[in-house]
């Protein structure tokens, strides 16, 4: 677990993803060949940038034992505006979260392991207005 | 000349008031707000701590700046509340900010005051050519325990700043520290909360090393209160800041801008340094303010800072006081959760 979550530390707390220079697609996360164009794909690392929009979201009600604090927590996929569409919590109101809505990607705690072990960090989103008093 | 290039601030989105606190352990709120001068407080969401309020802020500050990311040499945080006690917090930092690996970094702990020291490390790499840039935080998620009167003031939030000398929104002129060996609050290793000498933190704590390093730095400057548009102290509560205002001579109107803990609590490491960041928001070319933090144990950094025109071409919003008032209330029972008060089974 751990050397595997340290090897995708630097595409987790930021979004960097990869571009196929042949056609011009994204992709997070990363892919080390375009499925398109296969053989002729060219891949380098991009940066995609950090706001993007809701187009479909869950809320998880039952959560396994690490995240039992969190819930009910919301799991979206946010369409970024780079391109690619990311899976990630959105750290917002269950009741709030609606397909549509423009988030903007933010550093948080993903887990840890335990009290003794390391703690995960990596990108979640927020509201694009997170915050405003209700 | 030294100085500060760019800012940038974070403060968690949940709030709890003092009478919500005040409630549940059948205290008066209306004395308690009296008493401290602190009427709500911020508090981290369940997954957000000192290396994530760290990283929103310095991210906000280097995207102000404007400048390439690989031209910060060294990165330190200084907190109370880091969340390894070993394995540095500086170290999640440079890597969330994507700067390169060639960087100096270093965790600080000097209880409110380990943000402001790392801003004098940066001036001493930056004025040495060690370094272009150098990048010092104050933050902390701090904790008092359970009924505690320090439970209505300690809360989360953070500052980042860029030291360099080219391109400076405001030239710190001088700074000076003040020293003592003085317990008035300290954590023993393996306590989760802090102790605290309560009254003591006052008279021979707080209040005898900020009008120390206060009032030695302008007298060595030969400048007094009034040349100054503003002041910031640090705020343990919202009485001792006015108080030590008073007593060295500053009026309530200079320090009305900075005294952001009536709203927020004493975010520790970042306490002084969010009320400066408040004042930079609205502060114009020339203005020339006195910033002085403190930290048990005890110790005290004072600076004097000149703003330059530069100010009115970086981002400056949303503003602190913009981000104080986009805030949510919880309750106690959400609190105590959040913030780990309840013993799982």
């Amino acid at each position: 677990m751990l050397p595997r979550f340290w090897r995708k530390i630097r595409y987790r707390y930021n979004l960097i993803g990869t571009e196929c220079t042949n056609c011009g697609k994204k992709f997070y996360p990363p892919r080390n060949l375009c499925p398109e164009c296969r053989r002729k794909s060219r891949i380098s690392e991009v940066e995609l940038g950090e706001e993007g929009t809701v187009i479909s979201y869950t809320v998880i009600h039952d959560a396994s034992e690490p995240y039992k604090l969190q819930k009910p927590y919301v799991v979206g996929l946010v369409k970024l505006n780079s391109g690619p569409t990311v899976t990630s919590q959105i750290v917002c109101d269950p009741e709030s979260v609606e397909i549509g809505m423009r988030v903007r990607a933010v550093f948080r705690k993903y887990g840890e392991d335990g009290e003794d072990g390391i703690i995960y960090y990596g990108t979640k989103f927020e509201p694009l207005n997170a915050g405003e008093m209700e | 000349m030294v100085g500060i290039v760019s800012y940038g601030t974070y403060i968690p989105r949940y709030r709890i008031k003092a009478e919500e606190i005040a409630r549940i352990w059948g205290e008066n709120a209306e004395a308690i707000k009296n008493g401290l001068g602190v009427y709500e407080k911020s508090v981290p969401d369940i997954d957000e701590d000192t290396a994530t309020i760290s990283v929103m802020c310095a991210r906000e500050a280097v995207k102000r700046a404007g400048i390439p990311r690989n031209s910060i040499g060294a990165v330190f945080v200084g907190s109370e509340s880091h969340p390894y006690a070993v394995k540095p917090t500086a170290t999640i930092v440079g890597e969330a900010l994507g700067i390169d690996r060639f960087f100096h970094s270093a965790d600080l702990e000097f209880a409110c005051k380990a943000g402001t020291a790392g801003i004098q490390n940066c001036m001493a790499m930056v004025e040495s050519g060690m370094i272009r840039y150098g990048l010092a935080i104050g933050a902390d998620t701090s904790q008092g325990a359970p009924g505690d009167p320090l439970e209505y003031s300690a809360s989360a939030g953070g500052a980042a700043f860029i030291i360099g000398d080219d391109g400076t929104i405001a030239e710190i002129r001088d700074t000076l520290s003040f020293t003592t060996d003085t317990p008035d609050f300290w954590r023993r290793e393996g306590q989760p909360y802090p102790s605290h000498g309560g009254r003591f933190t006052g008279e021979p704590a707080y209040f005898r090393h900020v009008s120390t390093a206060a009032g030695e730095i302008m007298k060595r400057n030969n400048l007094s209160p009034e040349d100054f548009s503003y002041a910031v102290f640090h705020m343990p509560n919202g009485k001792f800041p006015v108080r030590v205002a008073r007593m060295l001579g500053f009026t309530g109107k200079q320090i009305e801008q900075g005294l952001v803990v009536r709203y927020i609590g004493n975010t520790y490491s970042g306490s002084s340094l969010l009320g400066f960041c408040a004042v930079l928001d609205i502060a114009r070319p020339e203005e020339r303010i006195l910033l002085t933090s403190f930290g048990s144990g005890a110790g005290s950094d004072a600076f004097i800072i000149e703003v330059t025109e530069n100010i009115e071409s970086i981002e400056r919003n949303p503003g602190v006081w913009e981000k104080i008032r986009n805030g949510v209330y919880i309750d106690y029972g959400f609190y105590a959760k959040l913030r780990r008060k309840i013993r799982m089974g």
